[in-house]
């Protein structure tokens, strides 16, 4: 490996950052939870970061979209770096969908209102055609059948679908995943992840925190392991998984993979 | 071998046709009879309990039956001619006009009873969903203060009405009514001042939620009503009955601003975080998102503020004004009808029972209609 903080994505993705951190540090009261992190993301790359819990891999990409904010460094997000300026936080907001944990689906609308609501009035895209788009991107995760029914009665992985269509109803220019599958039962993990290594190959930019080592080696260009708030490894999934250069990541390797 | 027999001998498997087939549920266990069995004689306590209850209920309610209806009188111009054992109900005829109207004059009723009329398909399109012509009728609903307004008060060709001449049921409904209306956006922006990051605004709110809600009622309409005009330039008058829907507002949306608050604290973090991922700002995210779920939650708060609100409508009395129950207490008084106490009072009860409990109900029906987890 030449340089950590630039990359070379795989699948014909351009080198131009689409996100580009630097100097990050952030703490929750006087604990540091993010120690000086850089990192660039190309665009159509797709990055995999892991970790053991408190490492503060959920609070980086939630740094990216501003749900959390940090005290020192640089966040530029296609081309807007993220200050107070509260409109420029929606606007990058409006770019950059989410996955949570939860799926944080709103439970009081039917799945296909869940879709088009940021659509119509944050976009103001037109009641009508926000429902095609909505059926469409449903028919994508492969639930159209579900649209008219409330979240409350899916299933853990249909409502993680549901999620993700709704992000992409936006058409986001970069998706964050906030460990999409850890709240799943096994059976629906495998349903969520081929609807994620879909989007993948469709060349969507994509940060994914997550566990399923799995996905990491099908998908990323580069695994980012994380532990105590630094990055202590960024590598390509070959080198990463086959001859790691960190002995931290060696042993969390050995933990999670026995 | 002893190992594998056992083995063998513990496993099990039903091959696909061999699946066992629905069965129906014994009889004992559905229908009229199931549910007798289950509800009311599902073992000798039980048993019991229903018999006693059927019991009281046999003691009570054919004597109620007997006073109100059977042996009760309903003709006559004062007491004296009353002479049945159970109940005097001659003054209605007299009197219902006073009940219903107080002081209002009699050729001008018509317009309250248009006002009242007009209320129900003011009302349809915010209580049920599916109404049709909802949007024509949304305007209407909209419309209706003023028309009410105009209707009760005059204006437009129509006799003034002063306001003094306001009584009976009548201003119960309107103070009712305009508190209820009024006090649920109030209590909604106190609820989210107090829960505002900008702590001005926080103070502010929680200033105002606790020193109204730490004084009683009426303590706010004797203030309104003998202290206030004190202070104000004398040539600044303002209606009393102006005054006593401002404090009923006040005091109810302080109670509604908690009930409220309550709700959106129930609300999960990952609901505000979903949103603002989204790029909702943030009269949108709570608008569309956090209040829609807020306020379902806090139904029965919310109507159990109303149900008081209605009841202390009452209250009014105490700075001059004959509501229903003012009505009653000077009949009561009055030497023609002296020692009617019971049926003046159950009369009264009656008109505030069926409107809190139509409240009540509808609140239930309002959250059947917004469950989502149970529809499928």
């Amino acid at each position: 490996m030449s340089d950590q903080a630039t990359t070379t994505p795989q699948n014909g993705a351009t080198s131009d950052p689409i996100i580009e951190i630097t100097g990050l540090n952030k703490w929750f009261g006087s604990f540091h939870v993010l120690r000086d992190i850089n990192l660039k993301v190309g665009r159509q790359e797709k990055i995999v970061i892991c970790g053991p819990s408190g490492s503060g891999k959920s609070t980086l990409i939630r740094c990216i979209n501003r749900l959390e904010n940090h005290q020192e460094g640089h966040i530029v997000v296609d081309g807007t770096e993220l200050t107070h300026d509260l409109k420029k936080i929606d606007l990058i907001r409006s770019e950059v969908g989410m996955v949570f944990q939860q799926f944080n689906l709103f439970p009081h609308l039917t799945v296909l209102e869940n879709c088009t609501l940021a659509p119509i009035w944050v976009r103001k895209v037109p009641k009508k055609r926000a429902e095609e788009l909505g059926r469409e991107y449903l028919e994508r995760v492969k639930i159209p059948e579900q649209a008219d029914k409330y979240p409350g009665q899916l299933s853990g992985g249909q409502q993680q679908r549901v999620a993700i269509a709704r992000s992409l109803c936006m058409e986001p220019n970069i998706m964050l995943f906030d460990e999409p599958t850890s709240a799943l039962d096994p059976e629906m993990i495998k349903e969520v992840l081929d609807v994620m290594v879909d989007l993948a190959e469709s060349g969507m930019t994509m940060l994914v925190v997550t566990h399923e080592m799995g996905f990491a080696a099908q998908v990323a260009d580069q695994i980012i392991f994380m532990d105590e708030g630094q990055i202590v490894e960024q590598n390509t999934p070959d080198e990463f998984f086959n001859n790691p250069k960190s002995d931290r990541t060696a042993l969390f390797l050995s933990q999670i993979l026995s | 071998m002893t190992v594998d027999s056992q083995n063998t001998g513990r496993a099990f498997y039903r091959k696909q046709a061999d699946l066992l087939p629905e069965k129906a549920a014994p009889v004992t266990s559905v229908g009229a009879l199931g549910w007798l069995r289950t509800n009311m004689f599902s073992g000798w306590f039980n048993t019991g309990l229903t018999l006693i209850a059927v019991y009281i209920l046999w003691r009570i309610i054919p004597p109620i039956v007997d006073w109100v209806f059977l042996t009760s009188d309903v003709e006559g111009v004062d007491r004296f001619a009353c002479t049945n054992s159970g109940a005097c109900w001659a003054w209605l005829d007299q009197r219902i006009r006073q009940y219903l109207y107080g002081f209002y004059p009699a050729d001008q009723i018509w317009r309250v009873n248009i006002a009242v009329i007009l209320l129900f398909p003011a009302l349809a399109p915010m209580l049920f969903s599916g109404m049709p012509y909802k949007r024509i009728l949304s305007w209407f609903s909209l419309a209706y203060p003023v028309i009410a307004t105009i209707l009760i008060i005059g204006g437009l060709g129509l006799e003034p009405v002063s306001t003094n001449r306001f009584g009976g049921f009548m201003l119960n409904l309107i103070v009712g009514l305009s508190g209820i209306v009024l006090s649920l956006p109030v209590g909604i922006v106190l609820a989210l001042a107090r829960r505002s990051q900008l702590p001005i605004v926080r103070t502010l709110s929680v200033l105002f939620i606790e020193a109204v809600r730490g004084v009683p009622l009426l303590t706010l309409l004797f203030v309104s009503n003998i202290i206030l005009p004190i202070f104000l330039p004398p040539d600044v008058t303002f209606d009393s009955l102006v005054r006593v829907i401002i404090m009923v507002t006040a005091f109810s949306a302080a109670y509604m601003a908690e009930v409220i608050r309550g709700g959106l604290q129930a609300i999960p973090r990952g609901q505000y975080e979903a949103a603002q991922a989204m790029g909702l700002n943030y009269s949108k995210m709570m608008a569309l998102i956090i209040l829609p779920q807020a306020l379902k939650i806090s139904i029965p708060g919310i109507v159990n503020t109303f149900i008081g609100l209605f009841k202390d409508t009452t209250l009014v009395i105490l700075i001059g004004l004959f509501d229903i129950l003012g009505i009653g207490k000077a009949m009561v008084a009055n030497p023609d009808w002296q020692g009617l106490g019971t049926e003046t009072y159950a009369f009264v009860a009656c008109f505030f029972f069926v409107v809190c409990f139509s409240m009540s109900r509808y609140s239930v029906y309002l959250e059947k209609r917004l469950d989502t987890e149970e529809r499928r």
